[in-house]
């Protein structure tokens, strides 16, 4: 009975980020947004094919730390909200396995979509095969971190007025790590940048559901 | 002698620096309803939600007891905050609840009136429909112990005669209700507590 009911809520969780709710959200947004930003950035700098191929696994890296700004704000506050997560604490299901199985629906909903998008993106800018490489592994090693940090960042701001900009304000210095480690891990060319970002990841994963538990139990 | 269902005692609620109540002892047997009443702003909510274990008691202001809530068995609580995805058609959104407590009864959904409405998303919903589709995924939970904070709000006439025998129906099973509602209701046997008494 327990294990179909967080079976039940993975699967609402993951339908909710990955489609929306009725009609609003999902995941499309923030990926065209993702490719919106690599598609820009040629415009600001220059079109020159060296500077590009440079700079480019870089852009890729702030590209998706800015698009993983965009779900922050209906990851937690439209549930809160509703009422379900005081719905789920009644049956007994703890605010830490319910922020475990957010942060799991978020990170599947987000990264695959947004690694597949990382392809034309990176042929956009023109990176060679070993950046691309280096680029998919950092964020195959960073994203769950991203995810994390979202996910804690939406519960400490679920229920503030304007929280949703406080969300970003505050994901994105959180995040500073990852990109040192992950973006860093293409200037170096050392798989030690891809082994402290996942090292990282695995860290802020551990910390997310006992942080977003915490909050939500405040927040009541 | 009748199993009990609730054992309270001592409850004392503070929200930021207002005292609401304190001293608030009660109990509650299999079977019966007891109905919490009060003007607006005395704690009723607060009382609900800390019954439902979802607010810590507060330290008493004078002894620095805390009080303790022990039920027995599950407990499903309805308040102005429906648990539905607004998103969702009404059915899609049942049909979660289902999955993690049982099935709705068809019964209780025709009763409710809420058959027609499956397909309607919960957005577009009336209060009144939102407060009955709440009702039918109190029903599927199948706690025997049920909280229900303001049930008949925004419920016109015969919805609300129809959730009074729904009440009196879950405690002639053997179920315990309490309701905190500043209307009165017409449900057979019902204890009532005014919260006025325990007020600071």
């Amino acid at each position: 009975m327990k294990g179909a009911a967080l079976l039940a809520i993975l699967r609402r969780d993951l339908r909710l980020l990955l489609l929306g709710s009725g009609g609003g959200g999902g995941i499309m947004l923030p990926i065209l947004f993702f490719l919106a930003v690599a598609i820009i950035f040629p415009f600001a700098v220059g079109p020159d094919p060296k500077l590009l191929a440079r700079v480019g696994g870089g852009v890729i890296w702030l590209a998706a730390l800015l698009a993983a700004i965009l779900p922050l704000d209906r990851l937690i506050e439209p549930d809160r909200e509703a009422g379900l997560f005081e719905q789920w604490a009644l049956r007994g299901i703890s605010e830490e396995v319910i922020v475990a199985l957010r942060l799991l629906a978020h990170w599947l909903s987000f990264a695959p979509p947004l690694m597949l998008a990382t392809l034309p993106a990176a042929a956009l800018l023109g990176l060679d095969a070993r950046t691309i490489t280096l680029v998919e592994l950092g964020l195959l090693a960073g994203t769950p971190g991203l995810a994390a940090v979202g996910v804690a960042v939406a519960t400490i701001t679920a229920g503030l007025k304007g929280g949703a900009a406080l969300a970003g304000l505050l994901f994105i210095p959180l995040c500073v790590p990852l990109l040192i480690f992950g973006a860093g891990a293409l200037a170096i060319g050392g798989e030690s940048g891809l082994a402290l970002a996942g090292a990282a990841s695995l860290v802020l994963v551990a910390l997310t559901p006992f942080a977003g538990a915490a909050a939500l139990r405040a927040g009541r | 002698m009748t199993a009990t269902a609730l054992t309270a005692t001592d409850l004392c609620c503070r929200r930021g620096d207002r005292w609401l109540f304190s001293g608030l002892s009660l109990g509650l047997a299999r079977g019966q309803a007891l109905h919490v009443l009060g003007p607006n702003g005395l704690g009723k909510s607060s009382l609900m939600r800390m019954l439902a274990g979802l607010l810590p008691p507060s330290p008493d202001p004078v002894s620095g007891i805390t009080g303790a809530i022990a039920w027995d068995g599950p407990l499903a609580l309805m308040d102005e905050r429906h648990g539905l995805d607004l998103g969702q058609p009404l059915g899609a959104a049942l049909a979660f609840w289902a999955r993690v407590d049982g099935p709705v009864p068809d019964e209780a959904i025709n009763g409710l009136g809420l058959a027609n409405l499956l397909d309607v998303p919960v957005r577009y919903l009336s209060t009144g429909q939102k407060k009955r589709a709440a009702l039918a995924r109190l029903i599927g939970q199948n706690a025997p112990n049920w909280l229900l904070d303001e049930p008949l709000n925004g419920l016109d006439v015969a919805a609300c005669a129809m959730v009074e025998r729904m009440i009196a129906r879950h405690c002639a099973g053997g179920g315990a209700c309490i309701i905190a509602s500043h209307q009165s209701l017409g449900i057979p046997g019902l204890t009532r507590l005014d919260l006025a008494e325990y007020a600071l």
